[in-house]
């Protein structure tokens, strides 16, 4: 395997922070060796579906965000940024604004994937295939403020003010209330959008020549939207539905790797789901450690704090020159 | 036995027409050279060829079969397309740029096979660049990217070459360069059209010229008739004495 060395290192990283995750944060680790039952349930049933959701929602925003930069040719692209996730999350309040949270238990993962696809569909179309970074940035911003509007709007009419405030904290995204039963909706999932991405690949690298050489070499460009649309909507809402709106892991995982696979757009889909799956989990570790006893910090607050910065940096260097 | 041939095809962007009635048909061995005025005609013609636009009216058929009704896999391993400044949008190495040209070959998941790698080996040979392989595409000079597009586009083994402007943006030696690498292809059997305004180079290499004016394709014959100095007078509205003559520089 070509990138196995980075491959090889990335899960290492992952073993790390998902070690940091499982045990950050007042974690009883002397009762768990003493045999104690309380520990082992702490472990069992709240630490480590915390830490498998963290790692396969990571993994699916840092594989979206690779597979739209590839796409968009723009290293600005972001799940977050082009308003796939607030569509999600537009699509997971409606779910819970109409009562439909308990369909069969799958209606707000539903209604968080219908809503990231038809955000993601707006924004192929609103950008177009050939958007510049200002372009690729207004048509997200324009589908981001319309999801947010559109969740307020859903906010403003709810009646009932415990319904609203518990709508308000979830879209600040936060792991916090993870149990298996979020693992068991979010996993198949994300799992399932991973691998409609992956058949992106190919194309991928032949966009690195433009849409006309795409095309010669016989690359499907309007099958490799419907891709792109349908494995963003499943590996993002399925994450946005248990956890809220989580950003720019995928903005910050690719960029970071991509040097390290020659910039080679297939070659970053795996490094970018791991690097992502690494991240999340960090910061998930990160703000237990800092919040400790108080209020706990929302994890989507946290991402956004730490990663704005970076897309500041990342817009100044973008648009003064080629990538 | 390849022929690209088009009859009655009228082609053009969308349904607005930019050329009219193309008749002509191509075999293996030529060397083509589009020739016209900004704005004739001549890249619609080439993505015309290359299936990526559909003409209009008429048909555009490689052998037997529309070119645009061919499915993409098979087309695209049957004829190379380099449009007009092509250009790498990630900085990668040159040698996943020629890489490219192996992309029909294989399936949706699948990795180079060693094959593939001594195609690619070949190719980038071919055009002079194998010491380039491993630097990043985007420290590279112009004349070295367009040998390694090239490369790319030889890759693809296929039996059928358009190029829109290659030797644009290039020196005089790169230019004779890549001209003796397309006549070498030709003179292979491979079918070779190009656009160009270099004429002095068309002149020389090229054994065939259809020159595009007007909506129309002119004139359709040997360099020396399709370029004589009345026809550059009518079709580019200029004095050129004796018409175009093959350029008398080679590389050393």
């Amino acid at each position: 395997m070509r990138d196995a060395k980075l491959i090889a290192v990335l899960l290492a990283v992952c073993a790390i922070a998902a070690l940091a995750n499982l045990f950050a944060g007042g974690f009883p680790l002397g009762a768990l060796l003493s045999g104690d039952e309380a520990a082992r349930l702490i472990l069992l049933d709240l630490r480590l579906p915390r830490l498998v959701l963290g790692l396969v929602i990571g993994g699916g925003l840092g594989l979206t965000g690779a597979v739209l930069q590839g796409y968009f040719r723009n290293p600005l692209a972001d799940p977050g940024i082009v308003g796939v996730t607030s569509s999600a999350g537009l699509g997971a309040v409606i779910a819970l604004y109409f009562g439909l949270g308990g369909f069969l238990g799958i209606g707000v993962p539903l209604f968080a994937i219908l809503g990231a696809a038809v955000g993601a569909a707006t924004l192929l179309f609103v950008a177009g295939p050939r958007a510049g970074a200002t372009t690729l940035i207004l048509s997200g911003v324009a589908v981001a403020a319309l999801a947010n509007s559109l969740t307020a709007l859903m906010m403003n009419l709810s009646p009932n003010p415990w319904a609203l405030s518990e709508i308000a904290y979830w879209l600040m995204g936060s792991l916090a209330n993870s149990s298996w039963t979020e693992v068991s909706v979010a996993v198949p999932l994300i799992a399932a959008g991973a691998g409609v991405l992956a058949f992106t690949a190919r194309a991928l690298d032949a966009l690195t020549l433009g849409e006309a050489t795409a095309r010669s070499l016989g690359a499907d460009l309007a099958r490799l939207r419907i891709i792109v649309v349908a494995g963003s909507a499943l590996a993002v809402g399925g994450g946005v539905a248990v956890a809220g709106a989580i950003g720019f892991v995928g903005l910050v995982a690719p960029h970071l790797l991509r040097r390290f696979v020659d910039h080679q757009p297939s070659r970053l889909l795996l490094p970018a789901a791991l690097g992502g799956a690494a991240l999340l989990t960090a910061a998930d570790a990160l703000i237990r450690l800092l919040s400790g006893q108080g209020t706990p910090l929302y994890l989507g607050v946290a991402t956004a704090l730490l990663g704005v910065p970076f897309f500041f940096w990342l817009v100044r260097t973008q648009t003064r020159g080629p990538v | 036995m390849t022929t690209l041939s088009l009859a009655k095809a009228t082609l053009g962007h969308g349904q607005c027409p930019v050329l009219r009635e193309v008749d002509a048909a191509f075999a293996p061995g030529e060397f083509v050279a589009l020739v016209g005025p900004n704005g004739a005609g001549k890249s619609t013609l080439l993505s015309a060829l290359a299936g990526l636009n559909p003409p209009i009216a008429g048909t555009v058929m490689l052998d037997d079969q529309p070119v645009a009704a061919i499915p993409s896999a098979d087309r695209a391993r049957r004829i190379a397309y380099m449009p007009p400044d092509e250009r790498a949008v990630w900085p990668v190495p040159a040698r996943t740029i020629a890489a490219l040209g192996r992309m029909p070959h294989r399936k949706p998941l699948e990795r180079l096979a060693a094959e593939d790698e001594a195609v690619i080996d070949a190719a980038l040979a071919r055009t002079g660049v194998s010491h380039l392989a491993h630097r990043r595409f985007d420290t590279l000079s112009s004349g070295e990217r367009a040998r390694v597009l090239l490369a790319r586009t030889l890759a693809t083994g296929a039996g059928v070459l358009l190029l829109d402007e290659p030797t644009a943006s290039l020196d005089p030696r790169h230019q004779l360069g890549l001209m003796e690498v397309l006549a070498g292809e030709a003179a292979s059997g491979k079918l070779v059209v190009i656009a160009a305004h270099a004429l002095d180079l068309v002149a020389r290499y090229c054994s065939r010229v259809l020159l595009i004016d007007n909506g129309r394709v002119a004139t359709d014959g040997s360099p020396a008739d399709a370029l004589c100095e009345a026809n550059l007078e009518t079709v580019f509205a200029i004095k050129a004495p004796g018409g175009a003559r093959p350029t008398g520089w080679s590389p050393l």
